[in-house]
C-alpha cells in the first residue's frame, strides 16, 4: 500500500542547512546528465579525510547502481545526490553508464529493447 | 543440465525473499536502465505491485524543485518562490546481465507533474493503476499523460467489490479504444507480471503502428 510512509522521510523535513553544507552551497548540478537510472560505478576506494557523503556512494558503488537508490540510500533529494555525483565524476573518482534508451519526449522505444525487456520479464517473474 | 539452465531454474523456484538493495547489488556487467512508471490515486497499490514483482525491497526517494511562481502580483518587486516536492517509491528487476528495470511508484496528484519531466523523461511507458470505486482519482493521471505523450495501459486492482464492466470503466475514464484495461491483483506476483507484459506488448504494437492520431 502507498499507505506505510513516513518513517524514512528523515531527509523530507531536514534542515536546509544541511543540504547546503553537502553540497557547498551550490544548487545546480555541474552536470546535469544524470538520469535517475544512470549507473554509477566508483573507480577508486574512499580514503579518510573525503565528504562523508562521497564516501558512502565510493562504497555503495563498487558495483553498478543507480542515480535514484544513491539518493535512497543517503536519504538526500534526488537534485542534491546528482551534485554530488557530478562532483566525483569531474574528480575522476566514479564512472557513469547512461541509459541507452533514447530520453527524447514522447520516443517509443526501440525494438531490441522492448524485445529483451519481454524476455527478461518472463524469465525473471 | 549445463550451468546457464541450472541457474536459470533455480531463478524460478527461489522462494520469494524480500531482500535489501544493499544486499542485493548489480551484476558488476549492468549498463543499462529502463523506467517504468506505475501512477495512480493515495491507496490504490502502486508500491503493492512495485514490491509484488522487485528483487529488493521497495525504496522511497524525493525530488525538491525550486522555482518563481506562476501568477503573482506583477506590482510586487520580490517575485514568490515555491519549492515543490514530490516523494516516490521505487524497485528494480534484473532482466539480464546487463540490462536493468526500475520500476517507479508516483503519485497522480497535481504537484507531481511539474517534475515529471525531470524525473521520467525517457520513460518506456506507464501503468495507471485505478481502484474502479474512485475512478475519478485517475482522470488527471491520464490527462498528463496524454499531454505527455507516454503510452500507457490502464489496470483496475481487484478490492473484492462488485465489477464495474470494462465498458463502464471505459467510459468513466474516457479512455481512447487502442488503450488497453486490464484486471489485476497488485498483491500477486503472477498478476502484476500479466500488468507489465500488458504493457510491452502495448508498446510493441506501437512501435509496429503509426500511432493513432486523435
Amino acid at each position: 500500500m502507498s499507505g506505510s510512509r513516513g518513517s524514512k522521510r528523515s531527509h523530507r523535513d531536514e534542515d536546509p542547512d544541511r543540504l547546503y553544507t553537502v553540497t557547498g552551497g551550490r544548487s545546480r548540478p555541474s552536470s546535469d546528465d544524470f538520469d535517475l537510472v544512470t549507473l554509477v560505478v566508483s573507480e577508486c576506494d574512499p580514503v579518510p579525510g573525503m565528504q562523508k557523503e562521497h564516501v558512502a556512494i565510493l562504497t555503495m558503488c563498487r558495483f553498478p547502481t543507480a542515480v535514484v537508490e544513491i539518493a535512497a540510500q543517503l536519504k538526500l533529494p534526488v537534485s542534491i545526490t546528482k551534485i554530488l555525483l557530478a562532483d566525483l565524476m569531474d574528480a575522476g573518482k566514479v564512472t557513469a553508464r547512461h541509459p541507452r534508451s533514447a530520453s527524447v519526449r514522447s520516443a517509443l522505444p526501440d525494438p531490441d529493447t522492448l524485445e529483451r525487456l519481454l524476455v527478461g520479464l518472463r524469465r525473471r517473474l | 543440465m549445463d550451468s546457464a539452465d541450472a541457474s536459470e531454474a533455480a531463478v524460478k523456484t527461489a522462494p520469494r525473499a524480500v531482500r535489501d538493495a544493499a544486499h542485493t547489488p548489480l551484476s558488476a556487467s549492468a549498463d543499462n536502465g529502463l523506467k517504468i512508471v506505475v501512477v495512480g490515486g493515495f491507496g490504490v497499490g502502486k508500491t503493492t505491485m512495485v514490491r509484488s514483482v522487485s528483487d529488493i525491497r521497495p525504496l522511497n526517494t524525493e525530488e525538491t524543485m525550486t522555482q518563481a511562481s506562476l501568477g503573482t502580483d506583477d506590482l510586487k518587486a520580490v517575485p514568490q518562490k515555491t519549492s515543490t516536492t514530490v516523494a516516490f517509491d521505487f524497485g528494480r528487476i534484473s532482466l539480464d546481465e546487463e540490462t536493468v528495470l526500475y520500476l517507479f511508484g508516483a503519485p497522480g496528484q497535481e504537484r507531481f507533474w511539474f517534475l515529471w519531466d525531470r524525473l521520467f523523461a525517457g520513460t518506456l511507458g506507464a501503468i495507471v493503476l485505478v481502484d474502479d470505486r474512485r475512478l475519478s482519482d485517475s482522470w488527471y493521471a491520464i490527462d498528463r499523460l496524454e499531454h505527455h505523450g507516454t503510452p500507457f495501459i490502464v489496470a483496475r486492482n481487484d478490492f473484492g467489490g462488485p465489477p464495474h464492466s470494462g465498458t463502464d470503466v471505459r467510459e468513466a475514464l474516457d479512455l481512447d479504444p487502442h488503450v488497453p484495461l486490464i484486471d489485476c491483483d497488485a498483491r500477486s506476483r503472477a498478476s502484476s507480471k500479466e500488468v507489465l507484459i500488458e504493457l510491452v506488448k502495448h508498446l510493441q504494437s506501437l512501435t509496429k503502428a503509426p500511432e493513432p492520431t486523435r
